[in-house]
């Protein structure tokens, strides 16, 4: 701001517009930016408190209850099977989807750079871009017979619901783990190939243990991803509102029954503002996320 | 004196956003109330219709023949998903001109101030059929069979006369107007979620995990039922669109589009129109509703039936 050149010539006038529009244009875009941030929190706050500070729903029948029953005499409110739901599959989603992300990743930057890249990179990508009703579709009309043909059942939950996801994730993970991995210097390897060592002992000796923070902000991200999906997996997860005893029952995540009510309650009910409280935890928990890939990518600079 | 030019033009443009924020949204209705003294001929204005997803199409395929017709070219008519619940909070909030509900207002609102400032106008009747996957092999259950079904007493088909096959039910989540129509009528009782069951909310969702799941019981409108599913009986009664309006087939419920207090004239005609007979003996039927003017009985916000 302080090391303005002091312009001596006729265009003085034209250069202080273009500036002042730059600056202007651009502050006006990150006050934009942060009214609306701060407004969803607070609104999804508001909402989402209500429940506890107006309904008097206690805060731990909400975390802990198992019973979710909020048309039912009395009405109970315990979200913790959609909890566990959201936590099952995700945990799930992020064990399946990672190993494969970082082969596919490892593969694209060391073992086959050039070609490899040129293929598995494009398709990786296209992958983000399949709408999410087109993966709930796929798993509906693919996963969910098949689990039935080969477990019987149902077929619907769990299981179907983090195989869809992990392949939803896949494409996040991937891409972060191949840009960390591509972003190493080159005399690493260099360095660790004229020591006399292989390929394989270099990738899990050498370039695997230095890009580890990197790899795990890809999972966290891919996490955040899995956590935050609604309409996919409420496709194929099943919806039941019970803590589940099998991968293979029926079961609930909380972006499932928030899209399954949310439009047939009336705004300011209790039910209603349970769904927000709900969704008050999804937000703390996309904040928990964002925390933990801050705290990664501050060791990987160290 | 440039250099401040620059943080007033910021501070106004924040002004502005703040204010824009503030302003009650108010568009659906704005306009509508002009038209109230000008003649037919020159009704004009605007009309909102959000809620009901069920509803929807029907309110959708009218809207597009009302615009068309000469006489309401000035009337613009939107039309809106996103459930029952919604509809009513905005036709409520008079955010909305007109509610679209698969239940009473009376079920949904607990607020009896809120409810009495609504008014009703039952547009169409939908009627909601049992139905399971092929191989249960029954195709008919009573209303008994079906509560203990539901209630998770009896798990297998064989129990109620079927093939021995665990029984799979696929519901809809409790605050669906299906499921309540489904309780109030074809039950009798409101029933809890058991273990292990399905919730879909999409008519489609429901239809294709009852063909395909072995032993799925659910229930659908009768617009989605085809081949692909054993329609039950109820009761010994078939669900037919003459039982229903005979009043001798029990689970149906209308189709509601609330507004509130008295309709403007354009929001008038538009309800005129749908329950014209051009739009009840044709788009109706066609859509798989029953005509509200057929229905022989008469149901109140209580379930009390009359002839």
């Amino acid at each position: 701001m302080n090391n303005k050149l002091k312009p001596r010539r006729p265009l003085r006038e034209k250069h202080y517009w273009e500036e002042w529009t730059g600056r202007i244009y651009t502050s006006i875009c990150v006050v934009f930016l942060i009214v609306v941030m701060f407004s969803i929190v607070y609104f999804v706050a508001s909402k989402g408190l209500s429940t506890f500070f107006q309904n008097g729903v206690s805060l731990r029948e909400f975390l802990s209850g198992k019973t979710w029953n909020p048309t039912g005499e009395p009405a109970a409110y315990g979200a913790l099977p959609f909890i566990t739901g959201s936590f099952i599959t995700t945990l799930l989603a992020a064990l399946i989807a990672s190993p494969l992300s970082l082969c596919a990743a490892l593969f694209m930057t060391e073992i086959v750079p050039g070609k490899g890249k040129k293929i598995l990179q494009p398709a990786i990508e296209l992958l983000s871009g399949i709408p999410s009703v087109v993966y709930g579709f796929i798993g509906l009309s693919v996963i969910v017979p098949l689990l039935r043909s080969m477990f019987g059942g149902a077929g619907v939950g769990i299981a179907a619901g983090c195989l869809v996801l992990s392949v939803m994730i896949l494409p996040t993970v991937t891409s972060i783990m191949a840009d960390a991995l591509s972003a190493l210097p080159k005399g690493l390897r260099e360095s660790s190939y004229a020591l006399g060592a292989t390929r394989w002992q270099t990738i899990y000796r050498v370039i695997i243990p230095t890009v580890l923070p990197a790899l795990l902000t890809g999972i966290v991200l891919g996490m955040a991803r899995a956590f935050g999906e609604a309409l996919a997996v409420q496709m194929v997860i099943g919806n039941a509102p019970h803590v589940p005893t099998s991968l293979l029952e029926s079961a609930s995540t909380l972006t499932s029954v928030i899209t399954l009510s949310m439009g047939n309650t009336t705004m300011g009910s209790v039910h209603n503002n349970a769904l927000w409280s709900m969704a008050l935890v999804l937000l703390v928990m996309t904040f928990v996320f964002v925390i933990l890939v801050r705290l990664l990518e501050r060791r990987n600079r160290v | 004196m440039f250099k401040k030019l620059p943080f007033i033009l910021m501070t106004l443009t924040f002004v502005l956003v703040l204010a824009a924020c503030g302003s009650k949204n108010d568009a659906g209705t704005e306009g509508s109330n002009n038209s109230t003294g000008e003649t037919a001929t020159e009704l004009s204005g605007n009309i909102l219709a959000v809620g009901s997803t069920a509803l929807q199409p029907l309110v959708e395929q009218a809207g597009q023949k009302f615009m068309a017709v000469d006489e309401y070219k000035n009337v613009t008519v939107q039309v809106q998903g996103g459930g029952s619940g919604t509809g009513l909070t905005q036709v409520s909030d008079g955010q909305a001109t007109i509610g679209n509900s698969d239940v009473f207002a009376e079920e949904k609102i607990d607020d009896a101030a809120k409810v009495s400032e609504l008014k009703d106008h039952q547009v169409a009747v939908v009627a909601i059929a049992p139905v399971s996957n092929k191989d249960a092999g029954v195709q008919d259950l009573t209303k008994q069979q079906l509560i203990d079904i539901f209630s998770g007493k009896i798990t297998n088909w064989k129990d109620v006369g079927g093939a021995d096959q665990a029984i799979v039910i696929v519901n809809r989540p409790s605050s669906s107007g299906t499921r309540a129509t489904f309780e109030n009528f074809a039950l009798g009782t409101k029933v809890e979620d058991i273990q292990g069951s399905i919730q879909e909310d999409s008519s489609g969702t429901v239809k294709k995990l009852v063909a395909e799941t072995p032993g799925a019981i659910g229930y659908l409108a009768l617009s989605y039922l085809d081949d692909s599913l054993q329609v039950l009986k109820y009761e010994g009664v078939e669900a037919t669109v003459e039982n229903v309006e005979a009043g001798t087939y029990p689970v149906w419920a209308y189709e509601h589009m609330y507004t509130k207090g008295d309709p403007d004239a354009a929001t008038q005609a538009f309800l005129d129109y749908i329950l014209s007979d051009e739009i009840q003996q044709n788009d109706v039927t066609e859509l798989g509703y029953i005509p509200v003017s057929g229905m022989k009985v008469k149901r109140d916000a209580a379930g009390t039936v009359t002839q």
